[in-house]
């Protein structure tokens, strides 16, 4: 059974309401809820300052040095033991040098037949007039390979530590690495114009001498290697990447470390295995002799210059 | 002269030159390069372990033309041979368990430098051993470290950032120290081989000369090595640096590198000092009680540690404190049980770090205690495989922790002196600490957890499919473990064997 009803009931009906509400013509909303016009967000100045308040009384409450009496043990208690810790060690190795032998005593157990055999029959057997060089690259290869591999690891320790991947933040290094440096200094450019070539060629010669006067790879590159930064701290790393960028710092380096390890290896297993060794001594004070050390000695210096250039371009843009 | 005689020098160059080489090359490149070397590595060492142990002793190798007191020497017998394989099986099976998590650690621009760092850390590890010069030892010492700084850092977030840090500031204090060491013995013997140096000091003790600098020559060797290796009070390095690093680091740093010194340790003591006279010294008894100190601080600190990663890396602390008090004991019989404590323990430790990864890596990525509730479940292959390492950690018998508590045991009360009972006590109390967190952990990841909080945080499961090389892995982790635990006595011969050379 049906009932007329008003249009004033029909619109106050449920399902009408409904229906209207979904096709959009009035919002249920409108007029029945207050609305505040929205504000720009400001934050709160009163709980801002609690917060920086509490956050300070917690750092000054935990190092506040007259309340917090375990801070102040521990802070007394370390920096006395490490003074304390730093005299005892220093007085017992005072102590203990100063019952150690004399160095001008002849008797001293250091000047034994080790030494002995180093200084007189050196050159005849490495065929080096500079002793240090003939022991450290003959006598005692082995190591010095090692050492030469520490100074590898420590280079790859500092590309993992500095190297910049491709990417925005390796561009702008690029492109702004003389944030720190003089731009175009005619003063710099000028004296490393001419000291550049002098300070190379002084190196080369310290490495290709190694065997005969004071010198030898590792100060040899250390030299060309300072020559490197000045000449990029003068001109810039676009002149300088013309001649050496990341592969030719990866090529130079890698060969220079495999000749090294294969002559080493050559060297100690026919030494070990009683073969003959055929890399000529040569006669001592010749610019081509002493066997072995002269090829070592020029890639252990290509390696000490790349590393002493990769470490100053890696603290400075983080790449070569 | 025998072919294999050479394969020590040849092992350590090949990974001095492989990590050379894998500068240059990418990154899949690197890993193939790098396995192919470990491979080689375990091969060359087992065969030289297998030729020592026919021919019954050890052998000197030249490294040149010149002889002994003037070159370079390696020395290999059957003892080296052994660590040497041990060492390459283990560094192989960390990073296989590592593989796949790398790439979430480390950046794959980065990843040839990552093996670069593991080759010449296997190449350091072998010289340590295989050295008879106290000066390569040194320099290799040197490599060791930096490498072992490369590796800690190479995840780059603040933690490694700081443990690399702190490593690197204890671990050359300790180099420094073993350097100091190594100058005074040098400046009283003239000599840095290790055989000659022995000769003077037997001359020197004989004579009754330099009584001060030999005393604090071994002090200073002593302490150096310690705090590169961990030892109790020089610990606070240990856990951020295991515990932040990426997960095939945290096995390698624990299982290897401080055994490389302790290993070093070993030989100082045995080869360059001699053993009567280092027992006859005190400093014994101060690594003694520092080692008892240690294994009962060690696994308090574990107890305490919510952090799982955390909390295995503080074991390591008292497992190294068994090591020293096994040297304490100033015995063969101590010594034997530390030297099979440290293949044990490299086997044990870095197949938990591995595992651990595997359950943490189902809830969430989460590492507190808490959060792997079920966690076995969801990686069930991960879940066994910590299940193992605990129960060897423990020393339930089988398991190869069993065999070395066995060994410390047998080993105080063989105990001429009366170290035989605080040892006994200590190795009770320790093992029951360890049983405590070990057992709490286990029971934590095999406790099931609500469907709702599952499905809430989101975790997901693993089966052993999905993780082929990851399940190779623990797997073979635990036949290791097994094989140490039950085939025990071929191994402990092999260490008599050794010792009695290294004389």
């Amino acid at each position: 059974m049906s009932r007329k009803i008003s249009e004033e009931q029909y619109k106050r009906n449920l399902s009408v309401r409904f229906k209207k509400w979904i096709s959009g013509e009035t919002d249920p909303y409108l007029g029945n809820m207050e609305i505040t016009p929205k504000k720009e967000y400001a934050p709160d100045e009163k709980i801002l300052r609690k917060h920086m308040a509490d956050q300070t009384r917690i750092i000054s409450r935990t190092y506040d040095m007259e309340h917090n009496r375990v801070y102040r043990f521990f802070n007394w208690f370390y920096r006395k033991a490490a003074f304390l810790c730093c005299i005892v060690l220093i007085a017992i190795l005072i102590l203990t040098v100063s019952y150690l032998p004399k160095t001008t005593d002849p008797g001293s157990p250091g000047n034994n037949e080790v030494a002995e055999r180093y200084i007189t029959q050196g050159m005849q057997e490495t065929g080096a007039v500079n002793a240090v060089t003939g022991m450290i690259l003959t006598y005692r290869a082995f190591d010095t390979f090692g050492e030469t591999n520490v100074l590898f690891v420590a280079t790859c320790c500092v590309m993992i530590l500095l190297m910049l991947e491709e990417g925005t933040k390796k561009k702008a290094e690029d492109e702004n690495d003389a944030r720190y440096e003089p731009k175009k200094d005619v003063i710099l450019q000028t004296i490393a114009g001419v000291l550049c070539p002098i300070i190379f060629i002084f190196g080369i010669y310290v490495i290709l001498n190694g065997h005969l006067s004071p010198g030898g790879g590792f100060s040899g590159g250390a030299i060309m290697g300072a020559g490197m930064i000045l000449y990029v701290s003068a001109f810039g790393f676009k002149k300088t990447q013309k001649f050496f960028n990341e592969e030719v710092y990866k090529v130079a380096k890698i060969s220079a470390l495999c000749v090294y390890g294969l002559i080493g290896s050559y060297y100690y297993i026919t030494g070990a295995n009683g073969i003959e060794n055929h890399i000529p001594l040569g006669i001592p004070g010749h610019i081509l002799s002493s066997g072995i050390i002269l090829p070592i000695n020029i890639a252990v210096g290509l390696e000490v210059a790349c590393t002493m250039y990769a470490f100053y371009a890696l603290f400075r843009k983080g790449g070569l | 002269m025998d072919i294999i005689r050479n394969f020590p020098c040849v092992s350590i160059m090949l990974c001095l030159f492989a990590g050379i080489i894998t500068s240059g090359v990418k990154e899949k490149t690197a890993k193939c390069i790098n396995r192919t070397l470990i491979m080689t590595v375990f091969a060359l060492n087992a065969l030289t372990l297998y030729y020592t142990l026919v021919t019954g002793g050890a052998f000197v190798y030249v490294m040149g033309m010149f002889p002994a007191p003037w070159g370079n020497e390696l020395r290999a017998g059957s003892l080296e041979a052994l660590m040497a394989t041990f060492f390459s099986i283990i560094m192989m099976l960390s990073l296989c368990g590592g593989k796949k998590k790398l790439f979430d650690e480390v950046d794959p621009e980065k990843h040839n430098l990552y093996y670069i760092m593991t080759d010449v850390m296997l190449a350091s590890l072998l010289a340590l051993v295989y050295t008879n010069d106290l000066f390569t030892a040194y320099v290799f010492v040197e490599i060791n470290t930096i490498s072992a700084c490369g590796l800690i850092m190479i995840r780059q977030n603040g933690r490694t950032i700081e443990a690399s840090v702190r490593y690197m500031i204890m671990s050359l204090l300790g180099s420094g120290l073993l350097l100091m060491g190594l100058c005074i013995l040098y400046d009283m013997t003239g000599h840095l081989l290790m055989s000659n140096i022995r000769e003077s000091v037997i001359e020197i003790v004989q004579r009754g000369i330099y009584k001060i600098p030999l005393t604090v020559a071994i002090c200073i060797m002593c302490v150096g090595l310690a705090i590169k290796s961990a030892l109790f009070p020089f610990h606070s390095w240990l856990p951020d640096a295991y515990g932040y690093s990426t997960v095939s680091s945290g096995a390698i740093l624990s299982s290897l590198v401080s055994k490389g010194y302790i290993f070093l340790l070993i030989k100082i003591f045995y080869r360059v000092i001699g053993f009567n006279l280092i027992r006859g010294s005190h400093i014994l008894n101060v690594l003694f009680v520092f080692g008892l100190c240690g294994m009962i601080f060690g696994s308090i600190s574990a107890i305490w540690e919510k952090d799982i990663r955390r909390m295995i890396a503080f074991s390591s602390v008292a497992q190294i404190g068994y090591i020293y008090m096994g040297f304490g004991l100033g015995t063969t019989e101590g010594m034997v049980a530390s030297i099979f404590h440290i293949l044990a323990h490299a086997a044990t430790k870095s197949l938990l770090f591995i595992s651990a990864i595997g359950l943490t890596d189902v809830s969430g990525g989460s590492r507190s205690f808490f959060e792997l509730t079920g966690s076995a479940y969801r990686n069930k292959v991960a879940g066994v495989g910590f299940t193992v390492g605990s129960l060897s950690m423990v020393g339930i018998p089988i398991f190869s922790g069993f065999v070395s508590k066995l060994l410390f045991a047998e080993a105080a009360v063989l105990h001429p002196d009366q170290k035989m009972l605080p040892t006994l006590i200590v190795l009770a109390i320790s093992t029951i600490l360890n049983a405590i967190y070990f057992m709490k952990t286990v029971l934590r990841i095999y406790v099931p957890e609500n469907k709702a909080v599952i499905e809430q945080k989101g975790y997901f499961s693993v089966t052993a499919g999905q993780q082929k090389t990851y399940t190779v892995t623990i797997i073979c982790f635990t036949v290791l473990n097994l094989f140490l635990g039950m085939m025990s006595e071929p191994i402990i011969h092999v260490i008599k064997v050794g010792l009695s050379n290294f004389a």
